[in-house]
């Protein structure tokens, strides 16, 4: 995959990746997805997204070889990878923050190295691709386990530990009502995992009606359309009661829709680092001392945010890239408990060859597409 | 208004993960107390510079690993060295990023071109797949499209016979 300027991707033919440093591997891959967050890339959102990059940070593979100082993986292990790239030595790491690793991204101190998210995420070719380099090949990949199929392998990679992250951030108690604004992939599993922590109501806010009625079956939700509403927070504020929710979760990010004011000035003109509406509607739709969890992408330099309704309303929000490798042994378990059903997200199985068609298809909503799963030609 | 969902105790694995004594959740735990020690800890190895790398000034040097691909060149490239003499905080860092992607996209045709592979915008941009299940969206911005060339077409037509 190259990116070749906002809207325009294509297949070439790249150098095969090599081993840079001793804690290195090469994968073949053998699944990539294409995440609701490389439609910002894709959209020419993110700074130092530069031409000829591999977007892709969701993928599995086989370790076709390692540099001299992995000792955990071996060639032939078929892997998964989680889309932080973590050195798992530094302080942020031991703490388990390894989506905010320090020793994975030279161009920017806010987030840590992520593969194949433009050079303010470090620079790393993704795994839209046949084979890519992966660095502290020791830490991050995880080897599949023998019984589970890869499709759920894939989407561990991200969407499910972010979906997970962006519940258990929301610090839900037994009884609570969450709202989750975004019924994109992300938004669909943060509604499906919020019941493992106990609320009475989940409820999902999107303007795409096909999406609305699959998180509602998916995640065993209540759906609403928000353009079928005057006001969001008003129909929210009414709908708990008129107390507010328990829980907000924005899973949208800068692209969202909904407010003139804030598509116009982030989205149009790029006068803030896109569209904070999700943000803002979880800010006043969430009851005083809420807690508002944030994994929606917002790019740099700043956004439009009710700071005055945080502080007056004596808001915690919580939000950070999800830290994949602390998630995994229980994500694991719930899927190979049959609580979680990851690859029921997926509804478009694409060659990587058509990968113009494939981004198309998932940035204007086509065909319902949820989950865009891309298939190289080398997965064998 | 109520909730739709009265069986929610019977979805699968309700509740399990709750914990009422993790509190404050996450990412606020798990602290070790090596925040103090800064950044001397045990580091990997470093990675060698064998392409130009662009530095974040709020950093003292470079991360162990780092990604490699699309160095810095041409216009666009130097821009981008601009960018990273501010930091994160300013935006001169910013804005100056976002110009030179729009002007590496040019770059990105000019190379195109001068190696002998003339692009193909309507297959990049998956327009076919548009067009496939999205008709009349597609219509309108075509119609839209002309409508503005025409009347941008017409008034140039007015003011250079003036």
């Amino acid at each position: 995959m190259n990116y070749r300027g906002p809207y325009r991707v294509r297949t070439v033919q790249k150098p095969m990746p090599e081993i840079l440093h001793p804690e290195d591997a090469i994968i073949r891959v053998t699944r990539s997805c294409i995440c609701g967050s490389d439609l910002h890339l894709y959209h020419g959102m993110v700074p130092d997204t530069r031409v000829g990059s591999t977007f892709g940070h969701e993928f599995t593979g086989v370790v076709e070889e390692v540099g001299p100082m992995v000792q955990k993986l071996k060639v032939g292990d078929h892997v998964l990878v989680p889309f932080n790239v973590a050195c798992g030595k530094c302080n942020f790491c031991k703490q388990g923050l390894f989506g905010n690793c320090h020793e994975s991204n030279t161009m920017a101190t806010a987030v840590g190295g992520i593969f194949g998210y433009s050079h303010t995420a470090g620079g790393f070719d993704g795994g839209q691709a046949e084979y890519v380099r992966v660095p502290y090949a020791d830490v991050g990949p995880t080897v599949i386990p023998p019984d589970m199929d890869p499709d759920d392998a894939v989407l561990l990679t991200d969407v499910v530990p972010t979906g997970y992250q962006a519940a258990e951030m929301g610090g839900i108690k037994e009884g609570d009502t969450v709202v989750v604004f975004g019924a994109g992939p992300i938004g669909i599993m943060a509604a499906r995992c919020a019941w493992f922590f106990g609320p009475s109501r989940v409820i999902i806010i999107d303007h795409v009606d096909y999406r609305l009625e699959f998180a509602k079956n998916y995640a065993k939700c209540e759906a609403y359309n928000f353009k079928d509403m005057e006001d969001p927070v008003v129909f929210l504020k009414k709908a708990t009661d008129w107390y507010g929710a328990d829980v907000c979760i924005d899973c949208v990010g800068c692209e969202a829709e909904g407010n003139t004011l804030q598509t116009f000035s982030g989205r149009v003109m790029l006068m803030q680092a896109g569209a904070a509406t999700a943000f803002q509607w979880a800010v006043n739709s969430v009851k005083k001392g809420g807690i508002v969890s944030v994994v929606g992408v917002y790019g740099p330099p700043f956004n439009l945010a009710p700071i005055g309704n945080i502080v007056n309303k004596g808001i915690t929000i919580r939000a950070n890239q999800a830290s994949v490798k602390r998630l995994l042994p229980k994500l694991i378990d719930h899927v190979q408990s049959g609580r979680l059903n990851p690859k029921g997200l997926i509804t478009h199985r694409i060659p990587l060859e058509e990968i113009s068609d494939a981004y198309r298809l998932f940035s204007s909503k086509l065909d319902n597409c949820i989950k865009t799963v891309l298939i190289p030609s080398t997965k064998h | 208004m109520k909730a739709e969902n009265e069986d929610y105790k019977n979805i699968p694995g309700w509740g399990m993960d709750a914990d009422p004594e993790n509190e404050p959740t996450y990412p606020m735990k798990n602290y070790t107390g090596d925040d103090h020690n800064r950044i001397n800890y045990d580091r990997s190895q470093q990675q060698p510079l064998t392409v130009e790398l662009l530095q974040s000034n709020e950093r003292p040097g470079p991360s162990a690993v780092f990604g490699t691909t699309v160095p810095p060149s041409g216009l666009s490239g130097m821009i981008r060295r601009y960018a990273f003499r501010n930091s994160e905080d300013r935006y001169r860092h910013w804005i100056p990023l976002i110009l030179a992607d729009r002007i590496n996209v040019c770059e990105g045709w000019i190379e195109d071109i001068t190696h002998g592979h003339l692009p193909n915008p309507i297959k990049e941009r998956g327009l076919a797949v548009e067009w496939k299940y999205n008709k009349p969206v597609m219509l309108k911005k075509i119609a839209a499209v002309a409508l503005i060339g025409g009347i941008v077409f017409t008034i140039s037509k007015i003011l250079s016979d003036d």
